[in-house]
């Protein structure tokens, strides 16, 4: 294992194919294109499948069709083609196939802007594509954890059938860090011969398989649809993943933030202690399912006087921060959209004045 | 005395929802008859279309998934890249293909990409209650286009198998039909050699066939075979529009 200097996006390529992902299907957006382009020359060097879609409506149902007859498949795209994706996630996750999407994030809403965003957290989160369906999203707040993220998204997409999503913002993909990669990770795919379409003879069976998400039958398809809420349900239980940062403090705030955003926040909060003030941190690694428990019991030291909300859009996360806070505490948002990323300084700043706002009674 | 007629292996015996009169049952049966006859069921994977033929899984007997409305062909490409030992055919009609879906067929067909589709193709959107399709033909009735089809607002019907064989990529591109005992011979040989193409590794292959939907033209079984005679054939003109070389 050697530690190697990458872009976050030719390091989520490298990391899909040291899992074991031969296949991937992609349409060019800025900023994730480089994904594609990495991937162009290194899918050829592994025997691996590469193939630029006309569309990223069409890459949606690429990834559907190699998904379903059982192949270890992903793809990468940025927000306005992920709401172009949206409508085969959505029936990726009816059909209950396994699929990793990548979504290095710009700005929107429409064709927005090409600098870094956090401006999709609720469609990842809450939707996208039509119907209740849910996927795993999960934030990295560097190159190595993107690439961890993808590695693990695979095992996690055939543990639950469902597409799993890696929601890094514009940053991840554009910065160059060192990253190391294990040198024999590649995960062995789950035996998909009981669901998926890979023709009878591979499975020696004489019964065929089905991949659809059609359910005329109005209590098939309540039944279906409460199968699926089990799964989700069990993605509650068993995969909330979150940081904790200097919560052993007698913090006067709790910071909650994620992706890139929580790294600054982490400046900022090493730079407050200097000056005597003690802030707390729940960085969610999942936000689906997000870590409510944890920040409900981190808000709830008597120190803690607020709940900051910090995100780079405009508000999408602080409705699952209040969910979690349950009105134990008050909570407060600050964002910035449009690309520039907040400084260090200008989040010190809103820390210390929302603690004058909320002073020590 | 051995059976001389029976169901293919690759039928199965659920009973039928198309309409009296439909052809997609004959359909149906031609595409099972070229698998068993090619020995190849084991190996298929069928891709339904969103349209009347969305259940056509429950009428065969191999692997199926189910497609979005025009996206068939995208799946079929994401099949067969990642598993080309696979025998892939899209089943689309025309408000699927020709309409919503008329990117991705261009796209695959001209990638090459070694499935097989199957175009349906009847002048209507056939489960969604009878509206107009870019297959309708000049001046007929549908039930968004109650004065009939106005060319001078909406264009002409789009002829799907001479557009994809304007395209350079090699393919393997017919138009048939089975509104005649003399025609369903036919097409079944070409259903027969596009898969043939396909298990080769050969091309593309399209098999268009002009069908009759009784019920959204407001005919009679017969009637709509006349009127597919009379109206549709002189326009679309049967044949092979492009064989690989």
């Amino acid at each position: 294992m050697k530690k190697v200097l990458m872009k976050g996006n030719e390091a989520i390529g490298e990391a899909a194919i040291r899992a074991g992902c031969l296949n991937y299907f992609a349409y060019p957006i800025t900023p994730q294109s480089e994904v594609a382009e990495y991937l162009s020359k290194r899918m050829p060097e592994v025997g691996g499948v590469f193939l630029q879609g006309e569309s990223e409506v069409a890459v949606g149902y690429m990834i559907f069709g190699a998904a379903a007859c059982g192949a270890r498949v992903f793809t990468t795209s940025s927000s306005p083609g992920i709401s172009l994706m949206s409508e085969a996630i959505s029936y990726i996750a009816g059909a209950e196939c396994p699929a990793v999407f990548v979504n290095i994030m710009r700005g929107g809403p429409g064709l927005g802007g090409i600098l870094p965003s956090q401006g999709d957290y609720l469609q990842a989160t809450k939707g996208g594509g039509h119907g209740d369906y849910r996927m795993l999203v999960m934030a990295p707040a560097s190159v190595q954890e993107a690439a961890e993220m993808v590695m693990q998204a695979f095992p996690l997409a055939e543990k639950y059938r469902n597409p799993v999503m890696i929601l890094g913002d514009g940053l991840i993909g554009q910065m160059m860090e060192p990253v190391m990669f294990p040198d024999h990770l590649r995960t062995e795919p789950s035996n998909k011969d009981a669901w998926a379409t890979n023709g009878m003879d591979t499975r020696r069976s004489d019964k065929r398989n089905l991949v659809k998400s059609l359910y005329l039958d109005p209590n098939v398809l309540n039944a279906q649809n409460l199968k699926l809420k089990a799964k989700y349900e069990q993605m509650k239980r068993e995969e909330i993943r979150f940081e904790a940062y200097h919560t052993e403090a007698s913090y006067e705030a709790l910071i909650v933030s994620y992706g890139t955003m929580s790294r600054v926040c982490k400046t900022a909060i090493d730079n407050l202690k200097e000056e005597g003030i003690e802030i707390g941190l729940i960085r969610p690694q999942t936000l689906f399912p997000f870590p409510e428990m944890a920040i409900r019991q981190a808000c709830d030291r008597p120190e803690c006087r607020v709940v900051l909300s910090i995100e780079m859009s405009m508000g999408q996360m602080l409705e699952d921060v209040e969910r979690s806070v349950q009105g134990k505490k008050p909570v407060e948002w600050y964002g910035k959209c449009g690309g520039e990323v907040p400084t260090p300084e200008e989040v010190m700043d809103v820390v210390r004045s929302f603690l004058k706002q909320y002073g020590k009674e | 005395m051995g059976k001389t007629f029976q169901k293919p292996q690759a039928l199965s015996d659920t009973p039928t929802h198309y309409c009296p009169g439909c052809t997609h049952g004959v359909i149906h049966r031609l595409i099972a008859e070229v698998i068993d006859e090619m020995g190849i069921r084991g190996k298929m994977v069928g891709i339904a279309p969103v349209g009347c033929a969305v259940l056509a899984y429950n009428y065969f007997t191999f692997d199926f998934q189910e497609a979005a409305h025009g996206r068939a062909p995208a799946m079929a490409t994401g099949i067969k890249r990642v598993r080309p030992d696979l025998m892939v055919f899209t089943y689309q009609g025309d408000g699927d293909l020709a309409s919503i879906g008329m990117g991705e067929i261009i796209h695959a067909a001209n990638r090459g990409e070694k499935f097989t589709t199957i175009f349906v193709n009847n002048a209507v959107y056939g489960m969604t209650g009878g509206q107009m399709a870019p297959t309708t033909m000049p001046n007929q009735r549908t039930t968004t286009s109650p004065m009939g089809r106005n060319v001078a607002e909406v264009g002409m019907p789009i002829k799907v198998a001479e557009l994809l064989s304007s395209l350079q990529t090699p393919a393997y591109i017919t138009r048939q039909t089975v509104i005649k005992p003399k025609y369903i011979v036919k097409a079944k040989k070409a259903i027969r050699q596009a898969f043939e193409y396909q298990l080769a590794g050969k091309c593309y292959s399209f098999v268009e066939v002009v069908s009759t939907c009784p019920t959204n033209w407001g005919l009679t079984p017969v009637e709509a075979v006349k009127w597919a005679e009379t109206t549709m054939l002189p326009y679309y003109e049967l044949g092979d529009k492009k064989v690989p070389d």
